[in-house]
């Protein structure tokens, strides 16, 4: 392609660092645009995308977050076209990038379908996935959409409650789509079509939009999408890393947290169910950020 | 003289046909900034000081084609109470002085629903509409509203886009194309050489051409005139007067008049 300059934009931090590692690997110029709240709260993956070389550029529009760091790469984007390519953090923006994401992002779901064929001889009831932009859920859920027998579920962030307007679940709001970043899709957005901000504990979660190919699971009927809070999936966050010793990113607990409550009732008495979710990311990142929250709730 | 009767199409064409010997001046104003009232004044300023045409701007949450000088302009007029209701209303006040060409993103015309949009735009006699995130590929319902309210679509071209692109933009272009001068955001920009395509947008369409992003001073639209470009809008440097006046305690309006009478007395071959 002759691009010697990469650019991404990153929420939670987790695909900065990874770009940044690809960049350090090839010896190739990394800019990584953030909101100064995401800086705040990830700072960890801050400080290892600097260490690898890369520069972190701070977004201050906005609330600082997710959306505005999507606008920002792709307003360098656009200038810099010649040289520089964008690598999109999420199932987001305009074509072809959902897909671009979605096709590679499948390898979890591709390694999923077959290691549960493998492990437990049949493929999982349901699939269950957090959904910000969506690219962790679209890359697992895309290869049991053809097996009518697995229920997929997206789980988005209901931060301090849908009915609060303060959350990042639009997809579970429901109501007219809209264009964000250069897609139609599920978005959220006031009476004269201006984007509304987010609200989740989780910065990768914490996004008005989603990637288009998610509404048209939502509207097809092939996936189903619901919402748990922040207080939910710190819970979820707290009781996995006391069952498991795994500490799971706060974007994931979400899944966790509608697998073992809601999602659970649903299928009490049930036998033989198996639940199959998706641990999108690691929680190290989110200590200091869970237990400051952890201790102001209790 | 244009009529009452006449199309958005229709006072675009006279507004760059009337600037006979010279480019048609758009100068480009956010809505509802500093405030609803002022930026009325700033439009009528611009009528008075050699304006042909006047780009108005809906401020928009997440202006991805903007800088950070009409960005930032977007998101105070929003704070200020400007919603796009009241950008119309200053739209039908300028409409009594010169043709108002509306920059609204895609969103806010879908969340409207298109006929209606076209339709409040007709009853105002604001002449066109600029969409700066609407592809090519999903124009069509935009533009069959838009044709059928009378109003001039005005597609967008940039240095980046290929020539069958280029051709099939040329061809349903209403108004005017809306040229794209450097590939990236709107703003202020020293350098560039438009001729090439300048040459190469108006081999595509027979509508005029105006030139826009990166223009700032008289020497800059000046140059895009002798390039050939039919018209020249002007942005960035009249938000930052207006930002840098209201700043100060100044008249907006009064900062932004000097800046386009030098703009205008430069276009004059």
């Amino acid at each position: 392609m002759g691009k010697t300059r990469i650019i991404a934009e990153t929420g939670a931090g987790q695909h900065g660092v990874a770009t940044a590692t690809a960049c350090a690997l090839l010896g190739v110029e990394c800019v990584v645009y953030m909101g100064t709240e995401d800086m705040r709260r990830q700072k960890p993956n801050v400080e290892r995308m600097g260490l690898m070389g890369a520069k972190v550029e701070p977004v201050d529009a906005g609330a600082r977050t997710l959306k505005e760091a999507v606008s920002a790469a792709i307003r360098d984007w656009v200038a810099n076209v010649a040289d520089t390519h964008y690598v999109i953090g999420s199932a987001v923006g305009p074509a072809p990038f959902p897909a671009l994401v979605r096709d590679l992002q499948r390898v979890i779901g591709d390694e999923a379908r077959a290691q549960a064929l493998e492990s437990i001889g049949r493929l999982p009831s349901r699939v269950i996935a957090c959904v910000g932009g969506g690219s962790n859920a679209i890359g697992i859920f895309v290869p049991f959409a053809g097996d009518p027998e697995v229920a997929l579920v997206g789980v988005e962030a209901a931060g301090d409650g849908i009915e609060t307007g303060r959350h990042g679940a639009p997809l579970t709001l429901g109501g007219r789509g809209g264009v964000l970043h250069g897609a139609y899709s599920a978005i959220m957005q006031d009476e004269d079509g201006q984007i509304l901000e987010a609200h989740s504990i989780s910065a990768g979660l914490d996004y008005p939009g989603t990637g288009p190919e998610h509404a048209h699971l939502r509207d097809t009927g092939r996936a189903r999408y619901v919402a748990v809070t922040d207080a939910q999936a710190l819970a979820a966050f707290q009781r996995v890393a006391k069952l498991e010793g795994i500490v799971p990113a706060l974007e994931s607990s979400h899944a966790i947290a509608w697998a073992l409550g809601p999602g659970a009732d649903e299928v009490r008495g049930e036998s033989g169910h198996v639940d199959l979710i998706c641990l999108s990311g690691r929680g190290d990142k989110d200590l200091a950020e869970a237990l400051a929250a952890i201790g102001r709730s209790e | 003289m244009s009529t009452a009767t006449d199309t958005g199409v229709e006072r675009i064409a006279a507004a760059f046909a009337g600037a006979a010997g010279r480019a048609a001046l758009m100068p480009y104003l956010m809505g509802g900034f500093p405030d609803v009232e002022t930026s009325a004044r700033i439009g009528e300023a611009y009528a008075d000081n050699g304006a042909d045409l006047v780009e108005l701007g809906v401020p928009f949450s997440d202006p991805l084609a903007d800088g950070p000088v009409i960005h930032a302009a977007g998101t105070r007029a929003l704070e200020a109470g400007s919603s796009l209701h009241r950008v119309l209303e200053v739209g039908a006040r300028l409409a009594h002085r010169l043709p108002v060409v509306l920059m609204c993103y895609a969103n806010p015309i879908l969340a409207r629903g298109v006929e209606r949009f076209a339709d409040e735009l007709a009853v105002r006699r604001i002449s066109g509409l600029i969409v700066p995130d609407l592809p090519l590929e999903e124009a069509p319902a935009v533009l069959a509203a838009c044709d059928e309210a009378g109003i001039a679509l005005v597609p967008l071209a940039a240095p980046t886009t290929p020539e069958d692109r280029l051709a099939a933009i040329g061809a349903r272009a209403r108004g005017f194309l809306y040229t794209v001068s450097v590939t990236g955001t709107t703003g202020e920009r020293s350098g560039g050489d438009a001729a090439a395509l300048i040459a190469r947008v108006k081999a595509s369409t027979a509508a005029p051409v105006a030139l826009g992003f990166g223009i700032s001073t008289p020497e800059q639209a000046r140059a895009a005139a002798d390039a050939g470009a039919d018209g020249v809008i002007v942005g960035s440097r009249l938000v930052r007067a207006a930002a840098e006046a209201a700043d100060a305690g100044e008249d907006p309006a009064a900062a932004v008049a000097a800046v386009v009478a030098a703009l205008a007395a430069g276009l004059v071959r």
